[in-house]
């Protein structure tokens, strides 16, 4: 199958293109990019991409798909078919399965299930710890040849510091990247918002900025004193990026991503008690979210994840306490970056390189590019076609996303796994 | 983008009066005013005692207490039967609700028992809000206290009391002492002051007992409980609960009380006509001294009594509104049919 797509705007950071241009793919492959077809290239059909941007397929650093265990709504099928709507063609799946993937044989279970559904592809992430107890390390040697491409404790962080020294320490000799979610138990407590003006007139237990940035500190010593690559994820507080810009000017290995919702939300937000609008970390203050958008401007912060938590209805239907935090996401990860861009003056390039190139080079892969060899993922996307989320159209099958109703300009209308068309907006 | 807007105030119906009765927060005056007022018409002036009225005969209302409570529960009912409401109570344990399904399932079929109004106190900040978002439009639903967040009729009797021994509020400087971080009856009280337009809302208290940003509250901050009871019009104790020593936030009931005890001593500081309030249940030698406890310029008990007829205020007003406005829409919907009739034997005219 040799398919050309013709005249449109071609995005890649990888190779800092930015030009409209044709797009060449055989046999599941680019094949290239410019005006001249590659030498004895025949397409057998043709797109016409007047008007259209193509963006290498995103790369997901943190989305759950539901499988295996029962605490998630949906399966890799359908929250596979999700990504490709939302443009994602390859996710990192946490390891807070059930079964947690601690061992071979959820991963291979994992992977099975992937290339069963064929849609995009599926990279598991490791547990550090059995159970993610944080008490005994995994078989990450296993975990490895098993195939997962890094190590977390999801929203587990370990506790214990020695534990999460030793557990450094034995990670460095296996060449894994590991990635930290930074947060202090203890400080948390019972919270489930920001510290600040709103959790005051509400009353929702707080959860102040040092319970992220008290752990942030603990594990850059820690990690600095292990010398191992390190990825932190879902930052949320302006101060916490201070940090990891100081780590990274002192020459550590390390990384970071936020999530796109704390780029678009703040305390705010929670006014009203929606529980829809519950996460972890918390929606902080307005002066967090304008540091971590820049962060990302300045390239501070490396990635941007979706943090897709699909829930099921009666999840949400509680208490904004005793609701379970987490948004559904992937399907406005791409629209939610793109908004930045339209509204909040985002480099473009800054910004796709934050779901391609960057999280490709976190987790040592050469994904996440168009360029000659490449396994042809790829999204086109209409740059000015409108729409407004309505959850109840979500390929998900978590409905749980505190966008309903926002407003969007640019749509992806169709995606490429490997060169086979594995999505196209039905609205065409 | 509708989803960032604040919400409409659920509590209020289409002719802006009270449908159901969760926070103070986003009323008006004249709501505060109407409680108070119509509270003060349930009292028998000569004796103090309160009268039983028929107001609410024939109207099922269900106390739902998903936390413990006696004083709260009992003056609850207490009020709707002296309103002939019939009444239920049922103590639910929260660890029965844990999941969603269950917890609104409970709500809906005890619905269907025919309630027309919920009493709920709940663990949880916001769960007032949460199952007014659920309920039918016709059932109304009282907050008896919802984790931290707010307990408005504790407030509205606070107030009814003030008035009853200072007149109006506008010109007084009140302190409140003690936990304000976990207190919803605080929340609540301070938001009842600011409507009400209090000179000087002071809280004292050592700063782990303080929310983060109590100043987003509107009121004055005073970790010295000298400098903040000094020439306050009225004085507001808060219980100190024991799980504050456990959880390390003071050292000690003992040392509590030498900071922030109110003594005689103490008291001298405050205006020489002061009044000294608790919501109850009191620690007496933690956060008040016996001899102000039932001292002259304490009004404890009152609060007590007062706390009945401020409850069968709330209740009779929603259930007026809910009347006042059934008759509205029948009104609007005949004027519609006399227009469409008026404007059928103009065209036949015609």
């Amino acid at each position: 199958m040799r398919l050309v797509i013709t005249n449109a705007r071609v995005i890649d950071p990888t190779q800092k293109l930015d030009q409209v241009t044709n797009l060449y793919i055989a046999r599941g492959r680019i094949a290239g990019t410019g005006n001249e077809a590659p030498e004895g290239f025949t397409p057998d059909q043709e797109i016409d991409g007047t008007g259209k941007w193509i963006l290498p397929g995103l790369i997901d650093l943190q989305a759950r798909l539901g499988e295996p265990g029962s605490h998630y709504a949906g399966s890799i099928a359908s929250e596979t078919q999700a990504a490709v709507a939302g443009g994602i063609t390859s996710i990192c799946c946490p390891p807070d399965t059930s079964p947690v993937n601690d061992s071979q044989a959820v991963t291979e279970l994992l992977q099975r299930r992937a290339r069963q559904a064929a849609t995009a592809f599926v990279m598991p992430i490791g547990a550090l710890t059995q159970a993610l107890k944080g008490e005994r390390l995994s078989g990450i040697y296993s975990l490895k040849q098993a195939g997962c491409v890094a190590l977390s404790q999801a929203n587990n962080p370990i506790q214990n510091s020695l534990t999460l020294k030793n557990a450094l320490e034995y990670t460095v000799s296996h060449d894994m990247v590991v990635m930290l979610r930074s947060e202090n138990k203890q400080l948390k407590n019972d919270g489930v918002a920001h510290s600040g003006p709103v959790s005051t007139r509400l009353g929702l237990p707080e959860i102040s900025p040092s319970a992220e940035t008290t752990a942030l500190a603990r594990d850059l010593i820690l990690v600095e004193e292990a010398g191992i690559r390190a990825h932190f994820s879902q930052l949320s507080c302006a101060r916490s990026i201070e940090m990891i810009a100081e780590a990274k000017k002192r020459g550590l290995p390390v990384t970071c991503d936020v999530a796109i919702h704390q780029l678009h939300l703040t305390e705010m937000d929670v006014l009203g008690f929606n529980s829809l609008f519950h996460v972890s970390p918390p929606f902080r203050s307005m002066q967090d979210k304008q540091a971590l958008l820049m962060g990302l401007k300045t390239g501070v912060i490396d990635a941007v994840v979706s943090d897709h938590t699909p829930l099921e209805k009666d999840d949400k239907l509680l208490p904004f306490g005793e609701s379970i935090p987490g948004i559904s996401g992937l399907e406005t990860l791409l629209p939610l970056l793109l908004k930045l861009v339209q509204e909040y003056d985002l480099d473009l390039m800054t910004a796709i390189r934050s779901v391609t190139e960057s999280p490709a080079k976190i987790l040592g892969l050469k994904t996440g590019s168009l360029e000659k060899n490449q396994p042809a993922d790829l999204c086109i996307l209409d740059p000015e076609g409108f729409w407004t989320l309505d959850p109840q159209e979500m390929v998900s099958e978590g409905k749980n996303t505190p966008f309903k109703g926002w407003e969007f300009v640019g749509k992806v209308e169709q995606t490429f796994f490997q060169g086979r068309p594995v999505y196209r907006n039905p609205n065409l | 983008m509708s989803s960032r807007l604040s919400s409409p105030n659920i509590q209020l119906n289409e002719l802006g009066k009270l449908h159901h009765f969760l926070t103070l927060e986003g009323l008006k005056q004249h709501h505060l005013v109407e409680i108070l007022d119509t509270a003060e018409s349930f009292i028998n002036p000569n004796t103090n005692e309160i009268k039983k009225v028929p107001v609410l005969r024939g109207k099922s209302i269900m106390n739902l207490f998903f936390e413990p409570s006696t004083r709260t529960r009992t003056t609850f009912e207490i009020a709707e039967k002296r309103l002939s409401a019939d009444v239920s109570s049922l103590d639910i344990q929260t660890s029965a609700t844990k999941k969603g399904e269950s917890l609104l399932d409970t709500l809906w079929n005890l619905q269907a028992m025919q309630a027309n109004m919920f009493v709920i106190r709940h663990a949880q900040s916001g769960a007032a809000q949460f199952f007014a978002q659920h309920v039918a439009p016709d059932v109304h639903v009282l907050n008896a206290g919802d984790g931290q967040h707010a307990h408005p009729t504790q407030a509205m009797l606070d107030m009814f009391t003030i008035r009853k021994h200072k007149g109006d509020i506008f010109d007084l400087k009140i302190a409140i002492v003690g936990d304000l971080l976990h207190s919803r009856v605080v929340r609540s009280q301070i938001q009842a002051l600011s409507i009400l337009e209090a000179r000087e809302i002071r809280v004292v208290g050592p700063k782990t007992l303080m929310p983060e940003s109590p100043e987003a509250l509107g009121v004055h901050v005073y970790h010295d409980m000298e400098e903040g009871i000094k020439g306050v019009d009225v004085i507001i104790m808060v219980r100190l609960q024991n799980e504050r020593m456990t959880s390390a936030l003071i050292p000690s009931e003992k040392e509590f009380f030498k900071l922030y005890g109110l003594t005689e001593a103490r008291l001298a500081l405050a205006k020489p006509d002061a009044i000294v309030m608790h919501p109850g249940p009191i620690n007496r030698g933690v956060e008040i001294d016996s001899a102000v406890a039932d001292g002259p310029q304490s009004v404890i008990l009152e609060q007590v009594t007062y706390g009945i007829a401020v409850r069968m205020a709330v209740m009779s007003i929603i259930m007026s509104n809910a009347a006042q406005l059934t008759q509205y829409k029948t009104e609007q919907a005949s004027l519609e049919l006399d227009e469409n009739s008026t404007l059928k034997v103009n065209l036949e005219e015609k």
